[in-house]
């Protein structure tokens, strides 16, 4: 049923009644994908403990430049659309879509340095798993499973991201719908994309840190 | 046919005792719960006019009650069934071991001795007897009812399982892990024997045609193709680069020794140790030794690998170093 | 209530003609049976596969021939009776339908995403179906690697995918369930004035909503290496397939409690109904349902006993899993408990009420055999832990299915079932499902390996026994495809509560309007308030 006169669907006592349980929705639907993403961890965990140094000459291959460069992006989208946030509960709602605009750009430049620039440099250089494996013998194994949860992770994670990219173009096109005391969708979209960061704040550090350590 | 599982192992007889202490556990429990239906449908329907009196007002009683019985019994059986398995679990030290790979889609043994079997395993009466087991591919189970014993069997790792035959005969060998196509036909025959028998078995197939040196001599040819020697020195003593060779750790009477790693960790050399060193050597390096061993993967089938490292644990020291 | 109450609001089933009011509907009511008609086509295609199956096994030769089609066939069977109809089945139908009308509720609370969820469902359906038609998979429902990565002939990636959307329909009606119940109760309704299905359900959609997508990423990990032929199940580079198997038992185990919970909500409904009494240790059955699935995530190891696991996680699995079948026991005891001193009638959702509570325990008992480790190295693997599965899910879940549907169905359709026939299959389907399972605990026993084609000789003679077992327990499936359609037409009408019980659904007409209630009810009572004195039913 589409919401019924008055701002709220017929099952709901009110508006506040409906907005609540959005929220809850998304907080549970975010628990989901941290079991989603749960076991990616526990994978990363037990492939490293295989054999670590192996793993983290694998590791040591990757572009620190840029993985630092698209996680600052990512902190700078979620801050932006965490603007975006409060100013439509204060009513300002060009400044909110200029807020979603800019952490929509910043998600669009983190997809185009990750998949159009890194991924491509990574093929060439001969680091995707199997026969062109570039590796010595004795760590090809340990790089091997680094790359294997490398690239199945960015994978994964960049899906996240499309997806994300596609809600706050959605909030952004039903803008003019918004107000201080409506604005549930903006917020539940925004938890959606923090989310989407902090799995990355998660993966850089297994990415790119990890391996790199004195 | 037989309508009952033989009770063939040693083991077997005790196994048996616990699932028929379930079966007459199950059975009371049973009695109780059917039972009991079957007199309130008939004492309680809705149109007999008998006395139902008050209900119970305190049952919380009634509730822990039956729920702390239920802890009871449940970690009664608990205790018996993992005390069995703790034993099952640990070979005796003095097992006869023989060696066993699992293929798509058959049983691959071979004795120490290097009687080769496919499908069949010959073994003797009362003695512990220990396979070590590996697949070639996917995972498998080697599986003998008779015995009451099963182990996954998988691709890079030895599993062992244990058994001590007290009842000589022909028992069914099954895999039981379902491994595709050729699963229901991965099937076999444990034949036990009298331990005079065996001998005679033994004897027979090592000067029958087909016959082949044992498992050791083997894995000396081997040892020789590969060049170990080469960097372990003849015989497995050691390599020393001040004698003009490289530095390489002893294998004569590393068999069942603790080793210490490079990251301090003190392992036992067994079977899978020995062959993560050839296999894999770069996830466990010998402390003290220069990190320059090659791996083997690829290069070696496994019941070769087998043959090797039966000859390695053959070697008996000559002296200390 | 009386008939004539009825007809003042459209009652959900007229509201609207057209294939679109159906198709583009929100009302949880119609959702319900939309899934109701996909579950029930999914059911015959895994009893297909399962009358093949017992066909082969008639001989010990193979009466279908090949082993490979046969491995399809049981591994076709599995997938779909374990995705396509045991988790979605009371859930998505019984479940869409009650939950609302159970809370006083107007609909649930995302009535747009439950019917995403219905399309999920069917999008998955149909992946399912194209990798049946083209060949299927013969991996088994499992799906161990290497096996399934790296040897299997059969479509994994189709299969695959097709579970993990079916995954996704599941987490979202779990997300509903969860966010209805805290949100939408009636006032009054406090947490310990639901009834009991509804905590079933709560506790169900909690495992649905955290333990479905650990499966969702191990079957794409699983679709990684089987595609670019290398992944972190591969022993060669230092992965393990024992980590599939921990991944994928982590979800498949609590998957279970999702298969077993809602029929243990739909039994704490009958029984009170059908003895007319309160249901006894209200509290009790109520955080046993609560028990189970938090240890139910607890306990997955206990398929791995063999598996090449150390001793001290089998140890401790098996306390666990004894652990778990605690709080099982307490509901069975607190049935019987119900039943004691009541005034019990006979009619269809009792008989599959009391087949449920016979099946289970005979079921539940049986698990405390595989859960001793010793006995389980004999046991596993072979046709006892088969039996032990069916007669739980089979003879406990499906009889659960059966006795909600014969229970609620004049709520849900406004119709009387044939009450002869309904008791007629409700005894066929025991009988038929006893000579079906009970000798596969023989057959375990003595030593059958699951998931063979053919098999010794010496077991012949059980086999047949099975396999004519179930032609009974097909006909038994079969009666009530016929004569619940043949009430949809001819059945007598229904009143509001034709069985006299508690619950709020029991007070809007038979069928309810679209919008459930006239107005929201108020909920003083505890639940099951049955006087305790002879009262007649409804009618």
């Amino acid at each position: 049923m589409s919401e019924a006169v008055g701002g709220h669907a017929f099952q709901y006592s009110s508006a506040r009644h409906q907005a609540e349980s959005a929220v809850s929705g998304m907080w549970l639907f975010l628990a989901t994908e941290m079991m989603f993403f749960g076991p990616l961890f526990l994978a990363w965990i037990f492939c490293r403990h295989a054999d670590p140094a192996a793993f983290d000459a694998g590791a040591r291959q990757t572009d620190l430049f840029i993985g630092t460069i698209n996680t600052a992006l990512l902190i700078t989208s979620s801050l932006s659309y965490s603007f975006g946030v409060a100013f439509i509960e204060t009513g300002r709602r060009r400044a909110m879509i200029l807020c979603l605009v800019i952490a929509w750009l910043l998600g669009g430049a983190f997809l185009m340095l990750k998949f159009a620039v890194e991924w491509p440099h990574d093929f060439e250089r001969g680091l995707f798993p199997g026969a062109e494996f570039v590796f010595t013998p004795a760590e090809r194994n340990g790089a091997q499973l680094f790359f294997v949860f490398y690239f199945f992770s960015t994978a994964i994670h960049g899906m996240h991201l499309v997806v994300g990219l596609g809600l706050v173009a959605w909030i952004m096109l039903r803008a003019r719908e918004f107000t201080p005391s409506r604005n549930t969708a903006v917020f539940v979209v925004g938890l959606y994309w923090s989310f989407v960061d902090m799995v990355w704040i998660i993966l850089y550090p297994l990415i790119y840190l990890i391996g790199r350590g004195p | 046919m037989r309508s009952l599982l033989p009770q063939a192992s040693a083991n077997a007889a005790e196994v048996d005792y616990l699932i028929l202490a379930l079966l007459l556990a199950s059975c009371l429990v049973l009695a109780l719960v059917f039972g009991l239906m079957l007199v309130y449908v008939s004492r309680y329907r809705a149109d007999a006019r008998v006395e139902r009196g008050k209900l119970a007002q305190k049952t919380w009683r009634l509730e822990i009650g039956w729920t702390a019985a239920t802890f009871v019994v449940f970690f009664g059986l608990f205790l018996w069934g993992a005390d069995l398995y703790v034993r099952l679990f640990q070979p005796p030290r003095d097992a006869l071991q023989i060696y066993v790979v699992g293929k798509q889609w058959m049983w691959k043994v071979e004795h120490q001795s290097g009687q080769r079997e496919i499908n069949a395993l010959h073994v003797p009466t009362g003695r512990a007897i220990q396979l070590v087991l590996t697949s070639e591919d996917v995972i498998h189970d080697f599986s003998v009812p008779a015995f009451r014993i099963k182990h996954d069997v998988l691709p890079d790792r030895y599993e062992t399982l244990w058994f001590q035959v007290e009842k000589a005969g022909v028992y069914h060998l099954f895999c039981t892990q379902f491994c595709g196509e050729g699963h229901a036909s991965m099937i076999g025959e444990i034949v036990a024997m009298s331990p005079p028998e065996y001998e005679d078995w033994l004897g027979q197939s090592a000067s029958g045609a087909g016959a082949h040196e044992s498992m050791a001599a083997a894995g000396e040819v081997l040892f020789t193709r590969y060049g170990c020697g080469g960097c372990h020195g003849e015989g497995g003593v050691g390599g020393k680069q001040s004698g003009g060779g490289v530095d390489a750790p002893p294998l004569a009477g590393l068999y069942g020794e603790k080793v210490t790693l490079d990251t301090g960790a003190v392992v036992t050399a067994d079977e899978s140790y020995i062959r993560d060193c050839i296999i894999s050597p770069e996830k466990q390096r010998v402390a003290g030794y220069p990190p320059i061993m090659p791996s083997f993967a690829g290069q070696l089938e496994e019941e070769n690998l087998l043959r090797v490292i039966a000859y390695i644990k053959s070697l008996k020291p000559t002296e200390r170093r | 209530m009386t008939v004539t109450e009825t007809r003042s609001q459209t009652s959900y089933l007229s509201d609207g003609y057209t294939l679109r009011s159906w198709l583009l509907t929100t009302d949880h009511k119609r959702i319900a049976l939309l899934y109701f008609a996909a579950i029930t086509f999914f059911f015959f295609v895994g009893g297909i596969g399962a009358t093949l199956v017992r066909y082969n096994l008639l001989s010990p030769k193979g009466l279908l021939g090949s082993a490979e089609t046969y491995n399809r066939l049981f591994s076709m069977h599995g997938v779909v009776m374990v995705w396509f109809f045991l988790v979605p089945a009371v859930p998505t139908t019984l479940g869409n339908f009650l939950v609302p009308l159970m809370l006083g509720a107007r609909d649930l609370a995302f009535p747009r995403l439950n019917l995403l969820s219905w399309y999920l469902f069917i999008l998955a359906g149909l992946v399912a179906l194209y990798a049946l038609i083209v060949g299927g998979v013969d991996t088994g429902w499992t799906f161990y690697t290497p096996l399934t990565s790296f040897y299997s002939k059969g479509h994994v990636v189709a299969t695959v995918v097709a579970v993990f959307i079916a995954g996704f329909s599941s987490i979202a009606t779990g997300l509903n369930f969860i966010v209805s119940i805290h949100k939408l109760r009636a006032p009054g309704m406090t947490w310990h004035r639901m009834p009991v299905f509804l905590w079933s359900l709560y506790a169900t959609s909690v495992i649905m909503v955290l333990a479905t997508p650990v499966l969702a990423m191990t079957l794409l990990l699983v679709a990684f290496e089987r595609l670019f032929r290398i992944g972190v199940f591969d022993p060669a580079i230092g992965g393990d397939p024992l980590l599939f198997q921990h991944l994928f038992w982590f979800y498949s185990h609590p998957a279970v409690y999702i298969m077993i919970l809602p029929g243990f909500g739909v039994i704490s409904e009958i029984v009170p109904a059908f003895s007319r009494k309160e249901l006894f240790g209200y509290k009790f059955v109520v955080w046993a349902s609560v028990a189970i699935a938090v240890i139910g995530f607890l306990v997955w190891g206990h398929h791995m006993f063999v598996a090449g696991t150390s001793l001290y996680s089998a140890l401790v699995f098996s306390i666990l899993s004894y652990m778990v079948a605690v709080p099982s026991a307490i509901k069975v005891f607190n049935w019987l408990g119900t039943m004691h001193k009541g005034f019990i009638r006979f009619d269809a959702p009792m008989l599959y009420a009391l087949g449920f509570i016979g099946l289970f325990t005979m079921g539940g008992l049986t698990g405390l055999f595989v859960a001793a480790l010793a006995a389980d190295v004999h046991l596993t693997q072979t046709y006892f832990v088969v039996a032990h599965f069916h007669y739980v899910m089979v003879g406990g879940m499906v009889s659960a299915y059966f006795a909600a549907l014969h229970f609620w169905w004049p709520k849900i359709t406004g119709r009387l079932y044939p009450e002869m026939w309904g008791r007629a299959a409700a005894i066929i389907i025991f009988v038929g499902f006893n000579v079906t399972f009970f000798p596969q605990f023989i057959l375990g026993y003595l030593g059958m390996p699951r998931r063979y084609n053919a098999y010794p000789p010496e077991f012949e003679a059980l086999n047949v026994l099975s396999s004519g077992g179930a032609s009974i327990l097909a006909i038994g499936y079969l009666l009530p495809l016929g004569y619940l359609a043949w009430s949809l037409f001819y059945g007598e009408r229904a009143s509001a509560n034709p069985w006299g019980a508690t619950g709020l659904e029991w007070t809007t007409p038979s069928p309810p309007p679209t919008e459930n209630f006239e107005t929201t009810p108020v909920v003083t009572l505890p639940p099951y308030s049955y006087p305790y004195t002879e009262t007649s039913r409804d009618e």
